[in-house]
């Protein structure tokens, strides 16, 4: 497990004399270096997401973004009069995004202190800094997978999705059924595991323990009898949301262990936890077998706490758990399996235990 | 329950945990009925039922009272801030 700096997942962009040289106001004109593009772009490319944080007219200033062939790169843009401090706090609810993971670049002292008085969290840049962002490690992702090369575009879908969720006149599961989704479960292959690396590091309210396992220590795993390491993707009529989830289990006899089970932010919203462990506790009850999880609180993830408990885990003693040693400050939860029904909601596509792995739709 | 001033009338807990759920769902729950019977219920809703009741009710649910049988019906979610509240304010 690192203590690192985690990895910066969004940088919010000031507009004049950052992005851009000059004043839109007042110079009319305003031209990004070719070192600026750069950066923008390349970050773009290994999965960062960026924003705008700017004071201007926003149909002004969104035109010139266009013009410059720039727009589609930001996300949630917060072009107005408001304070700043309030559009980062704005964008990183949006994203689902602790502010920790939250970058913020401006030329001007005051609008950096006034970010950093209300989110001493987030990290800050002045804009001469811009060209040498590239080299700085907060925005140099150890591995860069075909998710992160594909992030933004799975962001604005899914903001997409997001509004026609809103505007939906009807019960929220209804929506949830109008949208196609697919579950697919799958013993993770060797070219997967990076993905599962980055998802388990990227995770931090849906992380069961907050522990990271490393690419190797996966990769050993994988030819380990004893040891599932599951990768999660799903998708719907809106296009790919990629590799959303990871699981890996120790199975013995009488139980079956969960190490990890890790789901994305992007996916919280549709269920993906609960649908993930209802499909292990049947898997797990037609096995015979109980079910152990290890759980340990961090700062973010009480959500995980409550998908669990209310998958109906509990504190309960049981045979079963004398076979496990849980590290220091990990809880032990406990369930006894039983046959689960398919949800309603999406299709699970599984490996389905008494064919031989084949994969199968979860009915 | 010693202290009246803690108490609050179970049609009031009610009324507010059905104004909570008509507003994220568009649909009025009577009280009896199960909130969760037609299928998965997201882990975000879950865990917005659970910080809507502590925070609008004051109290904490922690470990066995964070199972969803104390989350299936309106009636059932006002009977467990009742016995949370009974236990004293803030204790």
């Amino acid at each position: 497990m690192s203590e690192a700096q985690p990895v910066v997942k969004c940088l919010i962009w000031d507009l004049d004399n950052t992005l851009w040289k000059g004043t839109l106001v007042e110079d009319g004109s305003v031209e990004v270096d070719d070192a600026v593009r750069k950066v923008v772009v390349e970050l773009d490319a290994r999965g960062v997401l960026q924003s705008v944080s700017s004071r201007n007219d926003h149909d002004e200033a969104w035109a010139r973004l266009e013009e410059l062939g720039l727009a589609e790169y930001f996300v949630l843009p917060h072009i107005g009069w408001g304070p700043k401090s309030e559009s980062v706090r704005s964008i990183a609810e949006r994203l689902n995004f602790s502010l920790k993971t939250i970058a913020f670049i401006d030329d001007l002292p005051t609008e950096r202190a006034e970010v950093e008085y209300h989110h001493p969290d987030v990290r800050t840049y002045p804009a001469e800094q811009a060209d040498a962002l590239l080299g700085l490690p907060e925005f140099s992702p150890a591995v860069v997978t075909v998710d992160a090369r594909r992030r933004r575009q799975m962001y604005q879908a899914g903001f997409e999705r997001d509004q026609q969720r809103e505007e939906y006149q009807g019960a929220d599961e209804d929506f949830l059924r109008s949208l196609d989704l697919v579950m697919r479960i799958g013993r993770a292959r060797d070219e997967e595991i990076t993905r599962v690396e980055e998802l388990t590091l990227r995770t931090s309210q849906m992380n069961a323990t907050g522990v990271h396992y490393s690419d190797a220590d996966l990769r050993a795993l994988l030819t380990d009898e004893d040891h599932d390491v599951l990768v999660v993707s799903m998708s719907d009529r809106f296009g790919p949301h990629g590799a959303v989830g990871v699981m890996l289990i120790e199975r013995t006899p009488s139980a079956w262990h969960i190490k990890l089970l890790a789901t994305s932010c992007r996916v919280v919203s549709f269920g993906a936890g609960a649908v993930l462990l209802r499909w292990l506790t049947d898997a797990a009850a037609r096995a015979g077998a109980h079910l152990v999880a290890d759980f340990r609180r961090t700062e973010r993830n009480r959500m995980m706490e409550v998908a669990y408990r209310f998958a109906g885990f509990t504190t309960a003693e049981c045979a079963c758990l004398a076979a496990f040693s849980p590290p220091e400050g990990t809880e032990c939860l406990h369930l006894e399996a039983v046959r689960q029904d398919a949800p309603t909601t999406m299709r699970v596509v599984a490996p389905d235990p008494q064919h031989a792995g084949q994969e199968a739709d979860w009915k | 329950m010693t202290d009246s001033t803690t108490q609050l009338p179970v049609a009031v807990i009610e009324k507010q945990i059905g104004e909570f759920l008509l507003a994220k769902t568009k649909m009025t729950w009577e009280p009896e009925v199960d909130l969760f019977a037609s299928g998965v219920v997201s882990s975000l809703f879950a865990m917005e039922l659970v910080v809507f009741v502590e925070s609008t009710f004051g109290v904490a649910v922690e470990g066995a009272d964070l199972a969803i049988d104390n989350f299936r019906t309106v009636r059932v979610m006002s009977a467990l801030v009742t016995r949370l509240r009974g236990g004293g304010d803030g204790a």
